[in-house]
């Protein structure tokens, strides 16, 4: 059999235990997929060695019919996870040589599970963008394109990568993070399925910090079912994360029914910009449609605090990275700059950062800094936390009226070309996050399924939002609403 | 709420981020265009409304105060940019 990269979590799984394909054949397949997508600057880091002898022990598990969830199945993983002996830079020059000693939860639970590691993928430096032209490593390119056109598209960002990855049948599936949408855009901007749980489901021990109040880890997969396989298995109570749910882990798989009778499905006006693309409208307003057709019960709701999600994101998000990202000080790991005669320890610091950090992090780094500096603590940050706490009561309120899930579009347009925004104002590149943003101030679960076409032939997805811990519900209406679209669009391999 | 040169050459040195002299004017320019974003949360009522500190209704585990790890050193010195006998180094801090 040819083309086994191809294959979903859930084919490949069950061809594994029939015995059909070994988890050798299969990586081999996709190792070799690896080697050819250069152009596409997915993969940063490969790790062919750790993924053969993975597969030769998950071959090993599967002869002996002690397979777990994700036995010999390969994956990518972003660059954000530390993973021992293999370097894990956050794409970041300050992180180069970087070489952890330890797993990080949501990897170790991964291998534990089976998974096979092909490599690290491409991503924003620190998970700070929408479309991964951050990045030390360069851009990642999306694998679609417009019709005819060869002009190189973003794969979305933070987690570009894994959305190129995953979307060019590269690997199976992918890790992400998301801290304002950076599972959720890119797997809609590259035609894939993208889940970011509930705040405290997945362990953040280990994941290089970025907002530690907003980051989540999820899987990035080619269909919804592999999303709860994958999910399943990444999630779980960790003691080394003290905001790890201390809750069992359903198994999300055995969730997907497809029958969403009699749910109530919210659709929020404030989510209806103005100049909201023809395309986007429409996309909503199909999905809608197919989530009636499927017998759930349509309402409309309301979320007035919406219009800040953006503006308090962008005071909390800063504000936590300042903190978090004041570790990186030439000392105890990554790059040191090289210092001048009579340089003491504050030059050293100061040009560190400098060379180390690129634009978009300095920046966000100084933003944060000055909301929280003296005199203007309570006016940025302390509002900035009051309207969370408001944000998140908009939700509450809608979820205790009775609605079931939220359905809005994932992003406000199909892919951007790379470079496109390069002189637009930051402010324009945030609003890439204006409907996913939400989502992680309140904490909620969120996943972006792909359901329609642009004009010019790209994927657009739409997002369902669900009540806390209740992923295994929040997967089966996405199954329902994957079912009534049926997606199955691959881009034409021009890499 | 407006930035200027030196505000911006403050925020830069209490993040210990060198910034040039004649990167500072653009830089304070992009500062005042995000704060200028963030500005809308003025618009909102916030009166009685406490700030989020979690955001799932969680109380803060507690564990037991023992030594729970240890005897690592070669393990957390492995990544240092400079390490001698068994220190961190760093250029001279007192003069």
């Amino acid at each position: 059999m040819t083309d086994l990269n191809k294959l979903t979590l859930a084919d490949a799984r069950d061809k594994l235990r029939a015995k059909e394909i070994t988890s050798v054949e299969l990586t081999e397949s996709c190792l070799a997929a690896v080697e050819k997508s250069g152009e596409l600057n997915a993969f940063v880091h490969n790790t062919p060695e750790i993924a053969l002898t993975q597969a030769k022990a998950a071959d090993a598990r599967l002869a002996e019919g002690d397979a777990p969830a994700m036995c010999g199945l390969p994956i990518g993983v972003k660059d954000l996870f530390c993973t021992k002996g293999v370097p894990s830079q956050a794409a970041s020059r300050i992180l180069e040589g970087f070489l952890p000693e330890y797993e990080s939860t949501v990897t170790q639970n991964l291998f534990d599970a089976g998974s096979v590691m092909l490599g690290k993928l491409n991503m924003d430096e620190f998970a700070m963008g929408s479309s991964n032209e951050t990045s030390v490593y360069g851009n990642a390119v999306n694998p679609w394109r417009r019709g005819n056109d060869d002009a190189k598209l973003t794969p979305g960002g933070s987690s570009g990568g894994s959305a190129a990855a995953v979307a060019a049948d590269i690997c199976l599936a992918a890790t992400g993070t998301d801290t304002g949408g950076s599972i959720r855009q890119p797997a809609a901007f590259t035609g894939i399925v993208g889940i970011k749980p509930t705040y405290g489901r997945c362990s953040r021990w280990g994941v290089v910090a970025f907002a530690s109040s907003l980051d989540q880890a999820g899987p990035m997969t080619k269909s919804v079912r592999d999303a709860a396989i994958m999910l399943e298995a990444m999630a779980g109570h960790d003691a080394k994360d003290s905001t790890s749910a201390e809750l069992a882990v359903p198994n999300f798989e055995a969730m997907l029914t497809g029958d969403i009778k009699g749910k109530k499905i919210g659709i929020p006006k404030e989510y209806r910009m103005d100049g909201m693309p023809a395309e986007i409208v429409k996309l909503w307003e199909d999905g809608t449609a197919m989530l009636k057709a499927a017998g759930a019960e349509i309402v409309d709701i309301s979320l007035p605090h919406t219009k800040y999600a953006l503006p308090a994101y962008y005071v909390i998000a800063p504000a936590e990275a300042s903190s978090n990202l004041a570790r990186y000080d030439g000392v105890r790991y990554g790059h040191r700059a090289t210092l001048a005669q009579g340089d003491g320890i504050t030059e050293m610091y100061e040009k560190t950062r400098a060379e180390g950090f690129g634009h978009e992090v300095k920046n966000r780094v100084m933003i944060g800094t000055y909301v929280l500096s003296a005199g203007f603590y309570d006016a940025y940050y302390n509002r900035a936390r009051r309207v969370r706490a408001l944000i998140k009561k908009d939700f509450d309120d809608v979820f205790a009226a009775g609605v079931d899930a939220i359905l809005t579009p994932a992003t406000p347009s199909a892919a951007f070309g790379l470079g496109e925004m390069n002189d637009a104002d930051p402010v324009k590149m945030y609003l890439n996050d204006v409907f996913t943003v939400t989502v992680n101030l309140a904490g909620l679960p969120g996943i972006s399924v792909p359901t329609g076409m642009d004009s010019q032939g790209l994927p657009l997805g739409l997002q369902l939002i669900g009540r806390p811990w209740e992923e295994g519900d929040l997967l089966n209406t996405a199954y329902a609403l994957e079912n009534a679209a049926g997606f199955v669009a691959k881009p034409s391999q021009w890499w | 709420m407006s930035i200027d040169k030196d505000t911006a050459a403050r925020v830069a040195k209490l993040a210990r981020i060198k910034v040039e002299e004649d990167a500072l004017p653009a830089l304070a320019e992009e500062f005042n265009t995000i704060l200028g974003f963030i500005e809308q949360l003025n618009e909102v009522d916030v009166e009685g409304v406490e700030p989020m500190t979690s955001v799932t209704p969680q109380k803060l585990k507690r564990r037991v105060d023992v030594v729970s790890d240890g005897d690592q050193q070669d393990k957390v010195l492995a990544n240092a940019p400079d390490a001698r006998e068994g220190f961190f180094a760093v250029p001279k801090v007192v003069e």
